[in-house]
């Protein structure tokens, strides 16, 4: 009974216990989740519709973008932009004016720029998949409506894409938050790194770690709800399957 | 890039081995594992179902590298009971600790996917068998396993890439692999073009296996028409 309750000090929130720590931490995560998402989505639709274009280079421009994001550890991308960019930033400030200090790329801002990537290459596909799924019959009944091209996407396919893209971009959603405990590598204070700390401090790894798996277990499991509801939602005007 | 490729190419390629045998190593324990599991998690039972479905729902809804971090460093608190089990040479070794973590964690992918391959399987197939007296057993040793298995091997090949990938974050518990081994090199040189050629490392090896596992499909699906095996990808 003794470990239990001692167990609930090392997590009750305050100066004695984690719990306040590492629930700034979640915040931290989700905030970095929340920032990654817009650009993912953005990104992955410019290379979605990028692979649809007639020209020859954009085509092969989207299928080298998504194999190569999508052959690529996740962590390595991580790396790549936070030591990469950085290391360009700071020879670019170098060269423009050798006085200057040194520029410090924050972590956070590498972490939702290398999520967001990761993020958009596998979007593109979702998108690129989504939008071949619309029968080309709906096209050409918006051109002898003489709907131009930018009308009939906006009109006809994007409301359709939404849809039938939400379930694998909710796929990617889930895939995400649970990627973003990789910036704790980068010495960001997320969820992940608090709980290391915490661990470090206490010396209690297994109560910890449990905990912080619970955590994401629940929010993974939080965000299935929300996203079955929101499919249910999105297709409350298609013919219910007996 | 080239002197990064001349010095350090024998130590990424060792790396790069290691990255293979412990993908090779969880999947191929895994992937004989998840069988028993997918055919309890269709069961209509309740009590025989809910363990794989708890399994299954936490390894996916867990990031991976608190997984790793809950095994090896979370086994170190029970490091007097693990010693007098004569476990705690396993969990000490952290390359063991990824093995594990890793095997349990596609095992429960693999299960979801088997799962689904299962339930996709054509009803009429199976009800054919039985209609032809097979007992349980037969039925799914030559109706619904190769059925099921032809139908989840896409999918199980995206799984193989994923561990491969996802196993990179074992370089945090100091295993060597191919990225424990350019963390290693970039902390060493600065040089940025280690990412570049761990990168082109790690694409050559996913594009080789997708090609591979591709040829492999075409070869078990070469009694299906032309037509059909375009239209099952």
């Amino acid at each position: 009974m003794t470990g239990f309750s001692e167990a609930l000090i090392s997590l009750s929130l305050g100066d004695q216990g984690w719990g306040d720590e590492l629930l700034k931490g979640l915040m931290i995560t989700l905030l970095l989740a929340f920032t990654a998402l817009p650009l993912g989505l953005i990104l992955g639709a410019c290379v979605a519709a990028l692979s649809e274009s007639k020209q020859r280079v954009a085509t092969a421009f989207s299928l080298l973008y998504t194999t190569v994001i999508r052959g690529m550890p996740e962590l390595l991308t991580l790396f790549m932009i936070y030591h990469g960019v950085g290391l360009v930033i700071n020879q670019t400030i170098k060269w423009l004016n050798p006085d200057m200090g040194h520029f410090n790329f924050s972590p956070f801002l590498a972490g939702v720029i290398a999520l967001g990537l990761v993020f958009s290459g596998y979007a593109a596909e979702v998108f690129r998949g989504a939008w071949q799924a619309i029968d080309k019959g709906q096209k050409e009944a918006g051109l002898s409506l003489a709907m131009g091209r930018l009308q009939i996407f906006w009109l006809i396919e994007r409301p359709q894409i939404m849809r039938l893209a939400l379930p694998g971009l909710g796929n990617l959603w889930i895939n995400l938050l649970k990627d973003t405990a990789l910036v704790s590598v980068i010495a960001l204070d997320d969820l992940m790194r608090m709980t290391n700390i915490a661990v470090g401090a206490t010396k209690k790894p297994f109560l910890f770690y449990v905990t912080v798996c619970g955590l994401y277990w629940v929010i993974c499991i939080l965000f299935e709800r929300v996203l079955a509801h929101l499919e249910q939602r999105a297709n409350r005007g298609m013919r219910p399957r007996h | 890039m080239l002197d990064i490729i001349q010095s350090y190419a024998p130590l990424l390629l060792g790396g790069a081995l290691l990255t293979l045998k412990i993908t090779f190593v969880a999947t191929l324990i895994a992937a004989v594992l998840a069988l028993p599991m997918a055919i309890l998690r269709i069961q209509a039972k309740r009590y025989l179902r809910l363990p794989v479905q708890i399994f299954i729902s936490f390894f996916r809804g867990t990031p991976l590298i608190a997984q790793l971090f809950l095994v090896y460093y979370g086994s170190g608190e029970f490091r007097p009971f693990l010693m007098e089990a004569g476990l705690w040479g396993f969990f000490r070794d952290p390359v063991n600790c990824a093995l594990l973590t890793f095997t349990l964690n596609s095992l429960a992918y693999q299960t979801e996917i088997l799962r689904g391959a299962l339930q996709a399987v054509n009803f009429g197939s199976i009800e054919a068998g039985r209609a032809m007296g097979m007992p349980t057993n037969v039925l799914y040793r030559h109706i619904i396993l190769p059925l099921a298995y032809r139908i989840a091997f896409p999918a199980l090949g995206n799984e193989c890439i994923l561990m491969l990938k996802g196993g990179a974050v074992a370089s945090v518990i100091t295993v060597m692999d191919l990225m424990g081994q350019t963390r290693r090199v970039f902390s060493q040189t600065f040089d940025i073009s280690t990412y570049f050629v761990a990168a082109c490392i790690y694409l050559l090896i996913t594009t080789g296996f997708v090609l591979c596992w591709r040829q492999l499909e075409r070869h078990l699906n070469r009694h299906l028409s032309d037509h059909r095996h375009k239209a099952a990808r």
